[in-house]
Protein backbone atom coordinates (compact mmCIF):
# COMPACT_ATOMS: atom_id res chain seq x y z
CA UNK A 1 0.00 0.00 0.00
CA UNK A 2 1.15 3.35 -0.71
CA UNK A 3 2.70 5.34 2.05
CA UNK A 4 2.23 9.23 3.15
CA UNK A 5 3.84 11.09 5.58
CA UNK A 6 2.65 14.73 6.47
CA UNK A 7 2.74 17.20 9.89
CA UNK A 8 0.09 17.24 11.79
CA UNK A 9 -0.41 19.83 14.51
CA UNK A 10 3.54 20.06 14.14
CA UNK A 11 3.85 16.81 14.57
CA UNK A 12 5.26 14.18 11.87
CA UNK A 13 3.35 11.21 10.89
CA UNK A 14 3.32 8.77 8.47
CA UNK A 15 0.87 5.77 7.73
CA UNK A 16 0.08 3.28 4.70
CA UNK A 17 -3.30 4.19 2.81
CA UNK A 18 -5.35 3.17 -0.03
CA UNK A 19 -5.97 5.93 -2.79
CA UNK A 20 -9.08 6.73 -2.21
CA UNK A 21 -8.43 7.32 1.59
CA UNK A 22 -9.55 10.51 2.42
CA UNK A 23 -7.67 13.04 4.68
CA UNK A 24 -10.29 12.99 7.39
CA UNK A 25 -10.38 9.19 7.55
CA UNK A 26 -6.32 9.31 7.77
CA UNK A 27 -6.98 12.08 10.17
CA UNK A 28 -9.59 10.23 12.46
CA UNK A 29 -8.83 6.14 11.76
CA UNK A 30 -4.96 6.31 11.60
CA UNK A 31 -4.31 9.26 14.17
CA UNK A 32 -7.04 8.90 15.97
CA UNK A 33 -7.65 12.48 16.06
CA UNK A 34 -11.37 12.13 16.06
CA UNK A 35 -12.16 16.12 16.30
CA UNK A 36 -12.47 16.43 13.12
CA UNK A 37 -15.96 15.23 12.33
CA UNK A 38 -17.86 13.74 9.04
CA UNK A 39 -21.40 15.10 8.82
CA UNK A 40 -22.43 15.31 5.15
CA UNK A 41 -19.71 13.10 3.44
CA UNK A 42 -20.54 15.23 0.21
CA UNK A 43 -18.80 18.60 0.87
CA UNK A 44 -22.01 20.80 2.27
CA UNK A 45 -21.58 20.30 5.46
CA UNK A 46 -18.37 21.47 6.77
CA UNK A 47 -17.96 19.62 9.95
CA UNK A 48 -14.79 18.26 8.34
CA UNK A 49 -12.56 21.65 8.04
CA UNK A 50 -9.27 21.47 8.95
CA UNK A 51 -6.67 23.43 7.33
CA UNK A 52 -4.20 22.54 4.82
CA UNK A 53 -1.17 24.48 4.46
CA UNK A 54 -2.91 26.93 6.18
CA UNK A 55 -6.17 27.03 3.93
CA UNK A 56 -9.20 25.97 5.15
CA UNK A 57 -10.63 23.13 3.58
CA UNK A 58 -12.83 19.82 3.63
CA UNK A 59 -10.78 17.06 4.57
CA UNK A 60 -13.54 14.83 2.88
CA UNK A 61 -13.17 15.83 -0.27
CA UNK A 62 -9.66 15.73 -0.18
CA UNK A 63 -7.39 12.54 -0.76
CA UNK A 64 -4.83 11.50 2.12
CA UNK A 65 -1.95 11.13 -0.75
CA UNK A 66 -2.85 14.26 -2.25
CA UNK A 67 -1.52 15.69 1.50
CA UNK A 68 2.27 14.34 0.82
CA UNK A 69 4.76 16.62 2.88
CA UNK A 70 1.76 19.07 3.94
CA UNK A 71 1.14 21.01 7.22
CA UNK A 72 -2.38 19.90 8.41
CA UNK A 73 -3.86 21.58 11.27
CA UNK A 74 -7.00 20.13 12.95
CA UNK A 75 -9.34 21.05 15.88
CA UNK A 76 -7.09 19.64 18.48
CA UNK A 77 -4.14 21.78 17.61
CA UNK A 78 -5.21 25.18 17.60
CA UNK A 79 -4.92 25.54 22.28
CA UNK A 80 -1.90 26.44 23.75
CA UNK A 81 -1.33 23.76 26.22
CA UNK A 82 -4.39 23.56 28.46
CA UNK A 83 -5.03 27.65 27.47
CA UNK A 84 -8.47 27.40 24.70
CA UNK A 85 -7.71 29.22 21.68
CA UNK A 86 -9.32 32.75 21.50
CA UNK A 87 -11.98 31.35 19.25
CA UNK A 88 -12.37 28.11 21.26
CA UNK A 89 -12.81 30.04 24.28
CA UNK A 90 -15.28 32.36 22.67
CA UNK A 91 -17.75 29.40 21.46
CA UNK A 92 -17.73 28.55 25.02
CA UNK A 93 -18.51 31.96 27.02
CA UNK A 94 -20.73 32.39 24.29
CA UNK A 95 -22.46 28.53 23.73
CA UNK A 96 -21.87 29.45 20.24
CA UNK A 97 -23.12 25.31 20.00
CA UNK A 98 -26.03 22.86 20.77
CA UNK A 99 -25.41 19.50 20.20
CA UNK A 100 -21.77 20.08 19.68
CA UNK A 101 -21.43 18.49 16.51
CA UNK A 102 -20.42 21.14 13.93
CA UNK A 103 -18.48 23.16 16.03
CA UNK A 104 -14.67 21.67 15.31
CA UNK A 105 -15.89 22.60 11.66
CA UNK A 106 -17.44 26.16 12.57
CA UNK A 107 -13.82 27.05 14.18
CA UNK A 108 -11.69 26.10 11.77
CA UNK A 109 -13.86 27.53 9.21
CA UNK A 110 -14.20 30.99 10.99
CA UNK A 111 -10.35 30.84 11.46
CA UNK A 112 -10.10 30.76 7.94
CA UNK A 113 -12.49 33.29 7.65
CA UNK A 114 -10.18 35.65 9.62
CA UNK A 115 -7.15 34.14 7.58
CA UNK A 116 -9.40 35.72 4.81
CA UNK A 117 -11.00 38.57 5.42
CA UNK A 118 -8.58 39.86 8.56
CA UNK A 119 -10.19 41.03 12.05
CA UNK A 120 -12.73 43.43 11.09
CA UNK A 121 -15.56 41.12 10.72
CA UNK A 122 -19.33 43.08 10.55
CA UNK A 123 -22.38 40.52 11.42
CA UNK A 124 -23.05 40.07 7.89
CA UNK A 125 -19.89 39.08 6.56
CA UNK A 126 -19.58 36.04 9.29
CA UNK A 127 -23.08 35.08 8.20
CA UNK A 128 -22.22 35.22 4.62
CA UNK A 129 -19.01 33.74 5.06
CA UNK A 130 -20.19 30.55 7.23
CA UNK A 131 -22.45 29.51 4.08
CA UNK A 132 -20.10 26.12 3.85
CA UNK A 133 -20.74 25.28 7.40
CA UNK A 134 -24.49 23.57 8.64
CA UNK A 135 -25.43 23.22 12.03
CA UNK A 136 -28.21 21.74 12.15
CA UNK A 137 -29.13 22.39 15.56
CA UNK A 138 -29.64 25.82 13.87
CA UNK A 139 -28.02 27.64 16.45
CA UNK A 140 -26.46 30.15 14.08
CA UNK A 141 -26.86 33.10 16.47
CA UNK A 142 -24.44 32.22 19.17
CA UNK A 143 -22.48 30.68 16.50
CA UNK A 144 -22.06 34.57 14.92
CA UNK A 145 -22.17 35.75 17.98
CA UNK A 146 -19.21 33.73 19.03
CA UNK A 147 -17.24 33.92 16.13
CA UNK A 148 -17.58 38.13 16.06
CA UNK A 149 -16.27 37.73 20.11
CA UNK A 150 -13.79 35.88 19.15
CA UNK A 151 -12.33 37.84 16.12
CA UNK A 152 -12.08 40.59 18.62
CA UNK A 153 -9.97 38.42 21.18
CA UNK A 154 -7.87 37.61 18.42
CA UNK A 155 -7.14 40.90 17.41
CA UNK A 156 -6.66 41.97 21.00
CA UNK A 157 -4.24 39.50 21.29
CA UNK A 158 -2.16 40.75 18.35
CA UNK B 1 -15.44 5.03 -3.54
CA UNK B 2 -14.19 1.84 -5.26
CA UNK B 3 -9.68 2.15 -4.16
CA UNK B 4 -7.89 3.36 -7.71
CA UNK B 5 -4.23 3.85 -8.12
CA UNK B 6 -3.01 7.68 -6.97
CA UNK B 7 -0.20 9.27 -9.46
CA UNK B 8 1.36 12.47 -8.44
CA UNK B 9 3.71 13.28 -11.74
CA UNK B 10 6.03 15.75 -11.32
CA UNK B 11 5.41 17.56 -14.77
CA UNK B 12 2.44 18.36 -17.80
CA UNK B 13 4.57 15.66 -19.85
CA UNK B 14 4.86 12.88 -17.10
CA UNK B 15 0.80 14.06 -16.35
CA UNK B 16 -0.10 13.08 -19.71
CA UNK B 17 1.20 10.03 -20.21
CA UNK B 18 -0.29 8.49 -17.13
CA UNK B 19 -3.21 9.66 -18.55
CA UNK B 20 -2.64 7.81 -21.90
CA UNK B 21 -3.19 4.71 -19.64
CA UNK B 22 -6.77 2.95 -19.52
CA UNK B 23 -9.56 4.57 -17.39
CA UNK B 24 -7.45 7.51 -15.81
CA UNK B 25 -8.80 11.03 -14.14
CA UNK B 26 -6.74 14.17 -14.13
CA UNK B 27 -7.49 15.63 -10.24
CA UNK B 28 -7.24 18.91 -9.66
CA UNK B 29 -9.16 20.43 -6.77
CA UNK B 30 -11.24 17.49 -6.95
CA UNK B 31 -13.94 19.45 -5.90
CA UNK B 32 -16.52 17.36 -8.25
CA UNK B 33 -14.34 14.37 -9.14
CA UNK B 34 -14.13 13.11 -5.59
CA UNK B 35 -17.90 13.73 -4.86
CA UNK B 36 -18.97 11.70 -8.30
CA UNK B 37 -16.37 8.80 -7.04
CA UNK B 38 -17.69 8.70 -3.82
CA UNK B 39 -21.16 8.42 -5.12
CA UNK B 40 -20.45 5.56 -7.26
CA UNK B 41 -21.29 7.77 -10.56
CA UNK B 42 -17.98 7.29 -11.41
CA UNK B 43 -15.53 4.63 -11.21
CA UNK B 44 -11.50 4.67 -12.03
CA UNK B 45 -8.16 2.81 -12.25
CA UNK B 46 -6.14 5.66 -11.24
CA UNK B 47 -5.99 9.48 -10.32
CA UNK B 48 -3.49 11.86 -12.01
CA UNK B 49 -3.39 14.73 -9.36
CA UNK B 50 -2.05 17.97 -11.15
CA UNK B 51 -2.70 20.12 -8.14
CA UNK B 52 1.55 20.21 -7.17
CA UNK B 53 2.36 21.26 -11.08
CA UNK B 54 3.31 24.52 -10.65
CA UNK B 55 3.49 25.73 -14.15
CA UNK B 56 -0.58 25.29 -14.16
CA UNK B 57 -1.44 27.44 -11.37
CA UNK B 58 -1.62 31.43 -11.51
CA UNK B 59 -2.57 34.55 -13.12
CA UNK B 60 -1.18 37.00 -15.52
CA UNK B 61 -2.14 39.97 -17.95
CA UNK B 62 -0.40 39.57 -21.34
CA UNK B 63 -1.66 42.89 -23.21
CA UNK B 64 -5.22 42.18 -23.92
CA UNK B 65 -5.60 38.90 -22.25
CA UNK B 66 -5.91 37.69 -19.25
CA UNK B 67 -4.71 34.14 -18.49
CA UNK B 68 -5.60 31.83 -15.76
CA UNK B 69 -3.85 28.86 -15.08
CA UNK B 70 -5.94 25.13 -15.41
CA UNK B 71 -5.52 24.73 -11.25
CA UNK B 72 -5.79 28.18 -10.21
CA UNK B 73 -8.92 28.14 -7.17
CA UNK B 74 -11.88 30.32 -7.08
CA UNK B 75 -10.77 31.85 -4.21
CA UNK B 76 -7.55 33.30 -6.36
CA UNK B 77 -9.62 34.50 -9.13
CA UNK B 78 -12.27 36.06 -6.58
CA UNK B 79 -9.20 37.92 -5.13
CA UNK B 80 -6.86 39.01 -7.78
CA UNK B 81 -6.42 42.40 -8.57
CA UNK B 82 -5.42 41.67 -11.68
CA UNK B 83 -8.89 39.92 -12.65
CA UNK B 84 -11.03 42.58 -10.32
CA UNK B 85 -9.17 45.25 -12.62
CA UNK B 86 -9.73 43.58 -15.36
CA UNK B 87 -12.71 41.50 -15.94
CA UNK B 88 -14.32 42.23 -12.66
CA UNK B 89 -17.66 40.39 -13.57
CA UNK B 90 -15.23 37.23 -13.67
CA UNK B 91 -13.84 37.73 -10.04
CA UNK B 92 -17.44 38.21 -9.30
CA UNK B 93 -18.17 34.55 -10.86
CA UNK B 94 -15.78 33.09 -9.06
CA UNK B 95 -16.71 34.64 -5.62
CA UNK B 96 -20.33 33.05 -6.48
CA UNK B 97 -19.04 29.40 -6.78
CA UNK B 98 -20.05 26.70 -3.48
CA UNK B 99 -18.45 27.99 -0.54
CA UNK B 100 -15.90 29.74 0.54
CA UNK B 101 -13.84 26.47 1.41
CA UNK B 102 -14.96 25.35 -1.70
CA UNK B 103 -13.55 28.04 -3.68
CA UNK B 104 -9.80 27.73 -2.16
CA UNK B 105 -10.07 24.28 -3.39
CA UNK B 106 -11.77 23.87 -6.48
CA UNK B 107 -10.12 25.46 -9.78
CA UNK B 108 -11.26 26.56 -13.13
CA UNK B 109 -9.52 24.36 -15.39
CA UNK B 110 -11.39 21.07 -13.13
CA UNK B 111 -14.69 23.02 -13.49
CA UNK B 112 -14.66 23.66 -17.25
CA UNK B 113 -13.23 19.76 -17.67
CA UNK B 114 -16.42 18.57 -15.44
CA UNK B 115 -18.62 20.85 -17.59
CA UNK B 116 -21.35 20.36 -14.92
CA UNK B 117 -24.85 21.61 -16.67
CA UNK B 118 -25.05 24.10 -13.66
CA UNK B 119 -21.46 25.66 -13.32
CA UNK B 120 -20.42 28.95 -13.36
CA UNK B 121 -17.69 28.96 -15.37
CA UNK B 122 -18.56 27.50 -18.83
CA UNK B 123 -20.22 30.25 -18.54
CA UNK B 124 -17.71 32.92 -18.63
CA UNK B 125 -15.48 30.94 -20.96
CA UNK B 126 -18.35 31.11 -23.55
CA UNK B 127 -19.33 34.83 -22.40
CA UNK B 128 -16.28 36.23 -23.05
CA UNK B 129 -15.26 34.37 -26.07
CA UNK B 130 -11.94 32.53 -24.06
CA UNK B 131 -9.54 30.14 -25.26
CA UNK B 132 -8.72 26.61 -23.43
CA UNK B 133 -5.29 26.19 -23.77
CA UNK B 134 -4.32 22.57 -23.35
CA UNK B 135 -1.12 20.44 -23.69
CA UNK B 136 -1.79 19.48 -27.33
CA UNK B 137 -3.56 22.67 -28.86
CA UNK B 138 -5.99 25.93 -28.37
CA UNK B 139 -9.73 24.98 -28.39
CA UNK B 140 -12.00 27.86 -28.90
CA UNK B 141 -14.66 28.49 -25.94
CA UNK B 142 -17.49 28.13 -28.71
CA UNK B 143 -16.32 24.74 -29.17
CA UNK B 144 -15.64 23.34 -26.28
CA UNK B 145 -18.57 22.34 -24.92
CA UNK B 146 -20.18 19.28 -26.66
CA UNK B 147 -23.24 18.23 -24.18
CA UNK B 148 -24.07 16.81 -20.54
CA UNK B 149 -20.88 16.94 -18.79
CA UNK B 150 -18.97 16.11 -22.44
CA UNK B 151 -16.33 18.36 -23.56
CA UNK B 152 -13.75 18.64 -26.80
CA UNK B 153 -10.97 16.85 -24.56
CA UNK B 154 -9.95 13.55 -25.69
CA UNK B 155 -8.07 11.23 -23.74
CA UNK B 156 -4.86 12.22 -22.11
CA UNK B 157 -5.51 15.80 -22.76
CA UNK B 158 -4.57 18.28 -20.28
CA UNK B 159 -6.40 21.99 -19.68
CA UNK B 160 -3.20 24.39 -18.73
CA UNK B 161 -4.89 27.45 -18.88
CA UNK B 162 -7.57 29.66 -19.83
CA UNK B 163 -6.94 33.10 -21.78
CA UNK B 164 -9.58 35.53 -21.39
CA UNK B 165 -10.10 38.42 -24.18
CA UNK B 166 -10.61 41.73 -21.69
CA UNK B 167 -13.66 43.00 -22.96
CA UNK B 168 -14.92 46.59 -22.78
CA UNK B 169 -17.54 45.89 -20.54
CA UNK B 170 -19.12 42.50 -19.25
CA UNK B 171 -21.47 41.54 -16.31
CA UNK B 172 -22.88 38.11 -14.74
CA UNK B 173 -25.80 37.51 -12.84
CA UNK B 174 -26.36 34.05 -11.14
CA UNK B 175 -30.16 32.85 -9.87
CA UNK B 176 -28.58 30.36 -7.81
CA UNK B 177 -29.93 27.11 -6.13
CA UNK B 178 -29.87 28.21 -2.45
CA UNK B 179 -28.24 25.09 -1.20
CA UNK B 180 -25.61 23.89 -3.51
CA UNK B 181 -24.97 27.17 -4.70
CA UNK B 182 -25.25 25.93 -8.38
CA UNK B 183 -26.73 27.96 -11.33
CA UNK B 184 -30.78 27.82 -11.93
CA UNK B 185 -29.79 30.24 -14.47
CA UNK B 186 -26.34 32.26 -14.61
CA UNK B 187 -26.26 34.60 -17.44
CA UNK B 188 -22.37 36.09 -18.41
CA UNK B 189 -22.50 39.18 -20.88
CA UNK B 190 -19.51 40.96 -22.53
CA UNK B 191 -19.67 44.07 -24.80
CA UNK B 192 -16.88 44.64 -27.57
CA UNK B 193 -16.29 46.67 -30.08
CA UNK B 194 -17.06 44.27 -32.64
CA UNK B 195 -19.43 42.16 -30.60
CA UNK B 196 -21.78 41.25 -27.91
CA UNK B 197 -21.79 37.95 -25.83
CA UNK B 198 -24.50 36.19 -23.86
CA UNK B 199 -23.90 33.03 -22.23
CA UNK B 200 -26.33 30.74 -20.22
CA UNK B 201 -25.57 28.33 -17.48
CA UNK B 202 -27.94 25.89 -15.73
CA UNK B 203 -30.02 26.21 -18.08
CA UNK B 204 -29.29 23.93 -21.21
CA UNK B 205 -27.53 20.19 -21.61
CA UNK B 206 -24.31 22.50 -21.45
CA UNK B 207 -23.82 26.62 -21.31
CA UNK B 208 -25.56 28.07 -24.51
CA UNK B 209 -25.04 31.64 -26.64
CA UNK B 210 -28.20 33.39 -25.96
CA UNK B 211 -28.12 34.81 -29.93
CA UNK B 212 -31.73 36.44 -29.73
CA UNK B 213 -30.54 38.49 -27.45
CA UNK B 214 -26.82 39.11 -28.51
CA UNK B 215 -28.39 40.46 -31.84
CA UNK B 216 -30.52 42.99 -29.50
CA UNK B 217 -27.68 43.72 -27.06
CA UNK B 218 -25.55 44.82 -30.24
CA UNK B 219 -28.33 47.14 -31.31
CA UNK B 220 -28.42 48.67 -27.87
CA UNK B 221 -26.33 47.61 -24.68
CA UNK B 222 -29.44 48.28 -21.60
CA UNK B 223 -31.98 45.75 -20.15
CA UNK B 224 -34.83 47.67 -22.21
CA UNK B 225 -33.04 46.43 -25.74
CA UNK B 226 -34.36 42.83 -24.27
CA UNK B 227 -37.72 43.21 -24.10
CA UNK B 228 -39.78 40.71 -25.97
CA UNK B 229 -37.10 38.20 -26.02
CA UNK B 230 -37.99 34.96 -24.95
CA UNK B 231 -36.19 31.54 -24.87
CA UNK B 232 -38.19 28.23 -26.47
CA UNK B 233 -38.58 26.23 -23.23
CA UNK B 234 -38.40 22.69 -25.26
CA UNK B 235 -35.49 20.61 -24.24
CA UNK B 236 -34.43 22.76 -21.45
CA UNK B 237 -32.97 21.13 -17.93
CA UNK B 238 -35.80 20.48 -15.48
CA UNK B 239 -35.87 19.08 -11.82
CA UNK B 240 -37.44 19.39 -8.52
CA UNK B 241 -35.83 22.86 -8.17
CA UNK B 242 -37.36 24.81 -11.17
CA UNK B 243 -39.26 23.65 -14.86
CA UNK B 244 -37.74 24.58 -18.11
CA UNK B 245 -40.14 27.02 -18.41
CA UNK B 246 -39.01 29.00 -15.23
CA UNK B 247 -35.44 28.30 -16.71
CA UNK B 248 -36.32 29.66 -19.98
CA UNK B 249 -37.70 33.01 -18.03
CA UNK B 250 -34.98 33.08 -15.39
CA UNK B 251 -32.79 32.95 -18.39
CA UNK B 252 -33.85 35.86 -19.98
CA UNK B 253 -34.30 37.89 -16.73
CA UNK B 254 -30.43 37.55 -15.61
CA UNK B 255 -29.74 38.30 -18.81
CA UNK B 256 -31.71 42.01 -18.13
CA UNK B 257 -30.13 41.81 -14.89
CA UNK B 258 -26.15 40.70 -16.08
CA UNK B 259 -26.47 43.73 -18.57
CA UNK B 260 -27.42 46.04 -15.86
CA UNK B 261 -24.46 45.14 -13.38
CA UNK B 262 -21.81 44.92 -16.03
CA UNK B 263 -18.97 47.48 -15.98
Amino acid sequence: MPRVSLTVNGQTVAGEVEGRTLLVQFLREHLQLTGTHVGCDTSQCGCCTVHLNGIGVKSCTVLALACEGAQVTTIEGIAEADKLHPMQEAFREHHGLQCGYCTPGMIMSALDMVRRKGFDLDEKTIRHQLEGNICRCTGYHNIVLAVQAGVKAMKARG
Amino acid sequence: MYDFNYHQPKSVAEAGKLLAADNQKPLAGGMSLLPTLKLRLNRVDGVVDLAALADLQGIRREGDTLIIGATTPHAMVATSADVQQAIPALAKLAESIGDPLVRNRGTIGGSIAHADPGADYPSAVLGLGATVVTNQRQIAGDAFFTGLFETALQPGEIITAVRFPIPEKSGHAKLRQPASRFAIAGVFVSKRAHEVRVAVTGVGPHVFRLTQAEAALAKSFAPAALDGITLDAAGLNSDIHASNVYRANAAVEMTRRAVAAAS
